[in-house]
This record gives structure tokens, C-alpha cells and sequence, in this order.
């Protein structure tokens, strides 16, 4: 089993501003730990940083500064050439992260030679159909030879997972797996992940700007704000009783069906006078300082 | 309709999204049959039954796998085929048919007749001889600039988009550097300078390649960077795949229909410009192509004397292998761009459905 | 300008209707035709919000675009019409329109709000240069000073500062320019409004903010207003009434109290359940195990 140890996390971005080079913090200093069978989910709107820790935790970017250790079973790290083996991630938009050129299986085959799970051809063709029944892609084998195109989204998203799993994967870094899809089906792939989790002992960091799947999907959420931490603990004491400002008014925000015609009027806090410097930990039951402290200062 | 409107709304972009085939209706858990896929709900609800009608769009046909690769057969593209084909075969096989093109007979520039099915130049060589040699000639030139252009277009535009930073901005400097060199008069001096005995068909081919790559490598320079930020070139990334694996098994792909199309773009401007070339008398030395049929017809007054079946059939290969190839291109831009296929096809079926007079 | 007089509490199917659908079927045709639409029936009440919901392919767009006929070959409507009641002219049949009628009375009397509309905005040319023409080109009397004042008072009405006529559009932020399509669209003071999945696109506290700003507007303006999106809780916070859409036909149309309560048709009953509650009973549809994960939720 595999255990992830994220601590200080930061990234900035430089981004040419005219003739002037900016620079600008994706996210800032955030901590957390993922472990075995558990499932941490990060909650933020767009630009708040949550793409960019998926990026960083797979290693498609490198931080600025801070830490990301993955620790196998014994306590050891994990060697460098067998990080991918470990860590692996399903990305948002499964008709973007399919290669319309190659069939279902090449998909979850590769992965599969690279990390030497099989040998020959037989095997991991056995393998590849073995891993489509288990994200409930059947007739595996007429499934195995389709093209992305001739999938629906869901389907995609279950190829995408098989993927993400082929390698022998105990990390899973879930970004917005679900919000692609129709209403109808988001469940169904949500509670494929769980069972998957569950069979594997995973760890999951779900990235999501829902919180209504946030809520029922993890054990703990954090809810980030310009790539800081606002306020984190389990997942129905963040969701239940929010503590900040931000935290309130995405909750208000939230269409909910328990609502109806309630709408809009509610008394939402004001955007402009959130303070993203500080952080309600749940855990500890009180305000802790978050982000770089030179600017909060 | 009228949708020209100023204010009128873009044509809807979601649209798309509601045409079957598309989108399929998702049936979860790969059943296939539209009825076993919605079988858990209740089939006789109060609303209805919500089992598929049989008009269900799930069997729409698509073309599947690397068939949707292939262009769809159109009249134009059967008529570029056909030329194409046709000379081809013209220039591979008609030299094994015909006689000696360098044969002098006595007889003079004559017309055609039954023993010159062309006619004869000034020299009494036979033009249809002359004809099927210089084919061969021309698309020698076209193939092998076709391939060298298209190979340094792909390495520096693909691979220096591939990597990025530095390299990128590296190749494309030189491929700007190459695209601002005006490439006829360079090749006309850079010819000049090579004796006419070193003037071998390569060196010709490798001039024009030298001038012709730059505009498909800027070409495809913007499509690798379209293409490898997508989500599955980071996801094979991710699996652990090299970055010439990456780049040969999940990128190039994706770019054949725009490299194919280069590729014949750079056959057109490579048979036009040794034509150019040959018919300044700069072309290769000791070969034959159609532009050094037109060379010296015109030297030897075919134009003034009326001899029109000397220089109309080596300008009219040249025209017609050019239009072919235009048209097949025409034919893979709809494989790039499946918007203008689309057009296409709505058109003709409206044309019918008026036909029909619904 | 109308203001509103009708008291809220008046059932909206006693009001007076503005548009009327019958049995509208809509073809595509392709290699094999394809009904989008099947026979479709439904009418819009002055001061109305009806909701229209729908997954991806069930043909509500096709329909949104068919009444104001924007639909694209190979779309074609086989039959059905689509009658408009004019607050002064009486009956309209939209069907039956040439195209110059037709013309000037789409934006005038009927306007749409796209998912993507932020992105249609000219981005060479000013937010006020982009109203100032649409209303140029439908109210030919009006003059300058009446144009500009007209378009600040539109663009105040929409919650953006009319300071922003003289903006570009990429200077504006996502929720911003779509606030300026909304402007756009009121701006002729239309009787209906078509809104496709306007606040799809937006995070989740802006699409609260317009969604806030829509409902003011209608009760402000009394105008009514089409509201597509896959997302059934919204429309269950803000339409008066919803029709819920599957594969081409209208399955239920009902008030969004009666819905929510007691859904009658079962796929109704499906795009419910496939909202977990936020606030809720914590459900056992994710992470108990016992979660089919299926077709039903």
C-alpha cells in the first residue's frame, strides 16, 4: 500500500504581462496526506489551484517549493523510475483524454507493458479484458477492440479508469472525473471509483467544485481559495458547519434539490471581504494561519 | 432561413451535441441494445415507455477505427484519383511502350499521325515518347521532394514543438528564416552556380526541398501544439511512455491527414518548380522532365509555327496532375476539418429532400 | 417599460400565455432520418420561468432553436407549430414567418442567451459599440443619446457598471460578459427569453449571482423566460414550472413544487436521484458497497 505526504506545497507561474513578468501563485502552501482506503477531496472553483496540485502530485509539473513523499508499505520512498507505477490520475474530460486513433485496448495495454505487469501478447490481452469487467465495460472483448468515438462519455470514463488502474496504481488523483458527464450517470462512475477503492485499498484525492458529491464521496474535504487552504476537516462537519466565509457562500451557492423555491435569496456572505490567510481546521477546532505568511502578515 | 443577422446568435455550437451519432444515448455498462440499458427503470412508466423507440439512432452507422481516416468518395475526389492514377501509371509504364524519344527521323516537325500518335519535334523525335520519359521525370522530382520536404518539415515543426522551450523556438526561428527566403530566385542562382555537369536530378530535388519545407513545418508546428496538450498525450505521459513513442505513436497520428496533405502540396510545388527551372534552362542535366519538353519547344518555335502537339501535352499533364492532386487534397482537408464534410452532406440531402417535394 | 403588477402568489397557468408549441417534430436528416424532437407541446405564461430539462442529446436545444427557427440543416421541422401572442399584434405564427418578419422579430420580441454566448462578443470592439449597434440596426428612430443612455441602463440592470461600455470584452470576467449577453438580449425589451444553459460554463457563486439577477429581472420586467440546463435542482430553485426532456419528447411537464414532491414519469424520478443532497441524509447510493452501479441510482 502506498501513502502520499504532502506538505508546503507550492507553485508559482510566471506569466509575461506585457513587456513586465508576473508572477503568479497557483498554490500556496498546502498540506495534506493521503492514505490507504481513504479519500481527501479538494473543493475550489476554477483557478483556485486544484488542477495544479493534481498536476503536481502526477509529476506533469514541479513545484515551486515543498514537499510530496510517497511512502511504500514499509516506510520506504518510492524509487523515482517507479513513481508512475504508484501514483496515477483520470482526468476531466474523457473525449479529450482518450487518443481517438488507438483502440480501448491499447489504451490499458500499454500501460501495462511499460510497468511489466504481462508478458506477451496473450497475457495482456487476458489482463486488458480482465481490467474492462472490472470497471464493468462488457462484452470486454468486443468493448476492447472499439475506438473512443464509438464509446459514450461515461464508457470513456471508464476506460480512463481502467487506465489509471493498469499500472498497479494505489494512488489515485480523480480530477473532476465526473463533471463532463450526464447528470445520470456521474453516480454510476462515482460508485465504480468506490468499489474500486474499496477492492484496492486506494487512495483518492477527488478534485471537485462540487460539494454535493464532495460530501458523500470523501472521508475529509479541503476547500481552497486562490490556491490556499480555507477550511478543512471531515467531510460532513465542512459541509454541515462551515466555518468560512468562502466555505458559506459555496454552500449557498449549491443548487440543492432540499431547497426548492428557497432560490436565491439568501443572505450569502460578501466575495470581496473573504480572508483567505486563514483556515478552520475541524481536526483541531480552531483558526490556523494558511499561505505565504509574509503576505498575510 | 436568414441567419445573417448582426445580432442573430452564432449557429448553434451545442447543436452538434443533439445530432445522433454524435452523441450516442449513454447506455451504462456497455449493453449494447437501448431496451436492456434502460431495462432497471420501470419499461411502462406512467409517461410512457421508456424503452427505445425503434428509431433509436444506436446502429447509426460510423466509420469505424482507422477507416475514418480515409477520405469519403466524392465525384471530385474519383476525378483526382483518376488523374492522378492515370498519369502515374502513364509515367511509370508508358517508357517500357514506346520508342526511343532521342530517335532523329528525317521527317521533321510533323503532326499527328498514325506512326507518331503525337506528332514529332522539330527533330523528328516523337513526342509521345518524349512525353511518357519526361512524366517519368517530373514525378521523380515531385516524389522526391515530396518525401525530403515533408521528412525536414516534420522533424523540425513536430519534434520542436514536441519538446518545446529552447529547441522550439530555435526551429521555428529557422523555419521562419527559410519561409522569408524567396524560394524561385534563390533556387534559380543557387542552380546558376552548380555546373550544369554536377546538375544531377538529387541536386535539383535538393534545392527545392532546401526552399519548400518551411510553410508545412510552421503548419505543422501549430497542430503539435494543439495536439500535445491534449489530455491523452499528458495521459500517456503519465503512463510512463517515451517521448519518441509519445510523439510517433499518440501524436503523429493524429497529424497523417495534415501531413498527407503537405505532402501533396509539396509534389504540386515541386513538379511546378522544376518546370519553372528546366523551362529557364536551369533544370537537372542529362534528365528529361516535362519542363524540359517545354524548354525546347519553346526554343524551337512550337508556339510560332503552330505546333500545338508539342507543347499542349506536357503543360496539360502538368495542369491535370496539379488539379488531381489539388482535388485529393481537398478531399483529406475534409478528414481535418469534418465541418466542412458535414456542409457538404447536409447540402446534398436538403437538395434531395427538395427534390422529393415534401 | 411594464412593471410588474401581478402578485406572485397567482398560479402562472392563469396568466396570460405568450407562446404556444404544438406538437412540434423536429427531423434531422441524415443517412437515416432521426427525430430530435418528438410532437413536443408546452406554453409559456408572461412572467413565467419554465424550466427545460434534459441530458445531452435529448433534443431540448434542438427544440430552444426550433422555436425561433435557428435550427441548422440537416435539422427540419416536419411539423407542429409555434404560435406567439403579442402583447398589442395578437397571434403570430413563427412558422409561418418570411424571413424579414422573421427577422425583426427575433432579438426584438424573442432572445436567446447561449452556454458559450460570454465567447460570441466581438472581441475587437467595445461592449457599448456592441450594444449601441444592435440597437441601431432594430430601433432606427432612436439617436444617439437615446441609444447610449438605453445600453448603460440595461447593462446597470444586469448588475455591471455602465463605466463598462467602454470595455472590451477581455477585459471582463466570464460571469461579467455573460451578464453583457443578458444585457444584449433585454436590450429590445423582448417578451421571451431562451436561455440555453446560461450559467453552465461559470463557477458555481457567479451562476448564483445571475441567476439572483434573471429572477429580479423578470419580476421587475414580466418577461418570460425558457430556461434549458441539465441541472434539475437549479431549475427546481428557480422555474415556476418544468418540462423534463427524454430522448426527443417531453416526459413531464409540471410546477417544480409538484416535481420535486411526487415525480410522476420514472426517468424524472432517475435525474432527481442522481443529485446528492447537500445538506441531506448522507445517502447510501456512494461509498456504502451496496451501491449499484448501474443504470438506476
Amino acid at each position: 500500500m502506498t501513502s502520499v505526504h504532502v506538505s508546503d506545497l507550492t507553485k508559482d507561474y510566471r506569466i509575461r504581462d506585457g513587456l513586465k513578468r508576473r508572477r503568479l501563485r497557483a498554490v500556496d502552501h498546502v498540506s495534506f496526506d493521503l492514505k490507504p482506503g481513504r479519500t481527501v477531496a479538494l473543493v475550489g472553483e476554477s483557478g483556485s489551484g486544484k488542477s495544479t496540485i493534481a498536476k503536481l502530485l502526477t509529476r506533469l509539473e514541479h513545484p515551486t517549493s515543498g514537499r510530496i513523499e510517497v511512502r511504500q508499505d514499509d516506510g520506504s520512498a518510492v524509487p523515482n523510475a517507479l513513481y508512475r507505477r504508484h501514483v496515477q490520475m483520470v482526468f476531466q474530460d474523457p473525449f479529450a483524454s482518450l487518443n481517438p486513433f488507438h483502440s480501448v485496448a491499447h489504451h490499458i495495454a500499454r500501460p501495462l507493458r511499460l510497468h511489466g505487469r504481462t508478458q506477451g501478447a496473450a497475457a495482456t490481452r487476458a489482463e486488458v479484458l480482465s481490467m474492462l469487467e472490472r470497471v464493468n465495460l462488457t462484452p470486454a472483448a468486443d468493448m476492447a477492440d472499439r475506438r473512443p468515438h464509438e464509446l459514450s462519455g461515461g464508457q470513456r470514463q471508464r476506460v480512463a479508469i481502467a487506465r489509471a488502474l493498469a499500472p498497479g496504481a494505489q494512488v489515485l488523483v480523480a480530477d473532476e472525473p465526473v463533471s463532463m458527464l450526464d447528470v445520470s450517470i456521474r453516480l454510476g462512475v462515482l460508485n465504480l471509483l468506490g468499489r474500486l477503492q474499496r477492492e484496492s485499498d486506494l487512495a483518492v484525492l477527488y478534485i471537485t467544485h462540487d460539494l454535493a458529491t464532495a460530501r458523500h464521496f470523501s472521508d475529509e474535504i479541503l476547500v481552497l481559495h486562490h490556491g490556499r487552504v480555507v477550511e478543512r476537516g471531515p467531510a460532513d462537519a465542512v459541509i454541515l458547519d462551515p466555518h468560512h466565509d468562502y466555505t458559506k457562500l459555496l454552500a449557498l451557492s449549491a443548487p440543492d434539490p432540499n431547497r426548492v423555491g428557497a432560490v436565491v435569496h439568501s443572505t450569502a456572505p460578501d466575495r470581496e471581504s473573504i480572508d483567505d490567510s486563514v483556515c478552520y481546521d475541524h481536526d483541531l477546532g480552531e483558526w490556523v494561519p494558511s499561505g505565504t505568511q509574509e503576505a498575510a502578515a | 432561413m436568414s441567419t445573417s443577422h448582426s445580432e442573430t446568435p452564432e449557429p448553434p455550437v451545442r447543436d452538434q451535441a443533439d445530432v445522433p451519432g454524435e452523441v450516442l444515448p449513454d447506455h451504462e455498462g456497455g449493453r449494447l441494445e437501448p431496451a436492456a440499458a434502460s431495462a432497471p427503470i420501470a419499461p411502462t412508466g406512467p409517461g410512457g415507455p421508456l424503452a427505445a423507440p425503434a428509431t433509436a439512432p444506436v446502429a447509426n452507422p460510423m466509420p469505424r477505427g482507422r477507416r475514418s481516416l480515409l477520405p469519403t468518395m466524392t465525384p471530385w475526389l474519383a476525378v483526382g484519383l483518376t488523374l492522378v492514377v492515370a498519369i502515374g501509371l502513364f509515367g511509370a509504364f508508358g517508357p517500357f511502350f514506346v520508342g526511343d524519344p532521342d530517335a532523329i527521323n528525317d521527317i521533321g516537325l510533323s503532326g499527328p499521325s498514325g506512326a507518331n500518335l503525337l506528332g514529332t519535334t522539330q527533330t523528328g523525335q516523337d513526342v509521345l515518347s518524349q512525353l511518357a520519359f519526361a512524366t517519368r521525370g517530373s514525378l521523380q522530382i515531385g516524389l522526391l521532394v515530396g518525401v525530403m520536404a515533408t521528412v525536414l518539415s516534420a522533424f523540425f515543426g513536430i519534434y520542436g514543438a514536441y519538446l518545446g522551450g529552447f529547441a522550439d523556438e530555435a526551429f521555428s526561428l529557422l523555419s521562419n528564416v527559410f519561409l522569408v527566403i524567396p524560394g524561385l530566385p534563390l533556387v534559380i542562382v543557387i542552380s546558376g552556380f552548380v555546373p550544369p555537369e554536377d546538375r544531377g536530378l538529387w541536386t535539383i530535388a535538393l534545392v527545392l526541398a532546401l526552399t519548400s519545407w518551411a510553410a508545412s513545418s510552421r503548419v505543422l508546428r501549430a497542430q503539435t501544439l494543439s495536439v500535445r496538450n491534449r489530455d491523452y498525450v499528458a495521459a500517456s505521459q503519465l503512463a510512463g511512455e517515451r517521448p519518441w513513442r509519445v510523439i510517433a505513436v499518440e501524436i503523429l497520428p493524429n497529424l497523417l491527414p495534415v501531413l498527407a496533405s503537405q505532402f501533396v502540396y509539396a509534389v504540386i510545388a515541386a513538379i511546378l518548380g522544376e518546370a519553372g527551372l528546366s523551362f529557364l534552362g536551369l533544370g537537372a542535366s542529362n534528365s528529361s522532365t516535362l519542363g524540359t519538353m517545354l524548354f525546347y519547344a519553346q526554343n524551337g518555335f512550337a508556339l510560332p509555327l503552330g505546333a500545338w502537339w508539342w507543347f499542349v501535352p506536357p503543360g496539360l499533364i502538368i495542369a491535370l496532375f496539379g488539379m488531381g492532386l489539388s482535388l485529393i487534397n481537398f478531399s483529406i482537408d475534409e478528414i481535418i476539418d469534418p465541418k466542412l464534410k458535414n456542409a457538404r452532406t447536409s447540402r446534398r440531402r436538403l437538395r434531395r429532400a427538395a427534390q422529393e417535394g415534401r | 417599460m411594464t412593471t410588474t403588477a401581478e402578485p406572485t402568489t397567482e398560479p402562472v397557468t392563469t396568466r396570460r400565455p405568450v407562446l404556444t408549441v404544438t406538437d412540434l417534430t423536429v427531423v434531422y436528416e441524415t443517412e437515416q432520418p432521426f427525430t430530435a424532437v418528438r410532437s413536443a407541446s408546452l406554453q409559456l405564461h408572461r412572467g413565467e420561468i419554465l424550466g427545460l430539462a434534459g441530458e445531452s442529446g435529448c433534443g431540448k436545444t434542438t427544440l430552444a432553436y426550433a422555436v425561433n427557427r435557428l435550427h441548422q440543416p440537416p435539422a427540419r421541422i416536419a411539423s407542429g407549430s409555434v404560435v406567439f401572442h403579442d402583447r398589442e399584434a395578437g397571434d403570430i405564427d413563427l412558422l409561418g414567418l418570411k424571413d424579414e418578419a422573421l427577422r425583426t422579430f427575433r432579438w426584438s420580441q424573442l432572445s436567446m442567451v447561449f452556454q458559450g454566448a460570454m465567447n460570441s462578443l466581438n472581441p475587437v470592439r467595445t461592449i457599448g459599440y456592441q450594444l449601441d449597434d444592435t440597437l441601431k440596426a432594430h430601433v432606427p428612430p432612436m439617436t444617439r443619446a437615446q441609444r447610449k443612455e438605453r445600453s448603460a441602463e440595461v447593462l446597470t440592470r444586469v448588475g455591471v457598471d455602465p463605466v463598462r461600455l467602454r470595455s472590451y470584452p477581455h477585459e471582463l470576467s466570464g460571469g461579467m460578459r455573460q451578464r453583457t449577453m443578458i444585457a444584449m438580449a433585454m436590450l429590445l425589451q423582448p417578451q421571451i427569453m431562451i436561455m440555453d444553459e446560461p450559467t453552465t460554463a461559470l463557477d458555481v457563486v457567479v451562476q448564483r449571482e445571475i441567476l439572483r439577477e434573471i429572477l429580479r429581472l423578470r419580476d421587475e420586467l414580466d418577461f418570460a423566460v425558457l430556461f434549458i440546463t441539465h441541472d434539475l435542482p437549479l431549475l427546481l430553485e428557480i422555474a415556476d414550472r418544468i418540462a423534463v426532456m427524454y430522448r426527443g419528447e417531453i416526459v413531464e411537464l409540471e410546477t417544480a413544487q409538484r416535481l420535486h414532491a411526487a415525480a410522476q414519469h420514472p426517468y424524472t424520478r432517475k435525474l432527481l436521484g442522481s443529485f446528492p443532497s447537500l445538506t441531506g441524509e448522507r445517502s447510501d447510493f456512494v461509498r456504502s458497497g451496496r451501491a449499484d452501479e448501474g443504470f438506476s441510482a
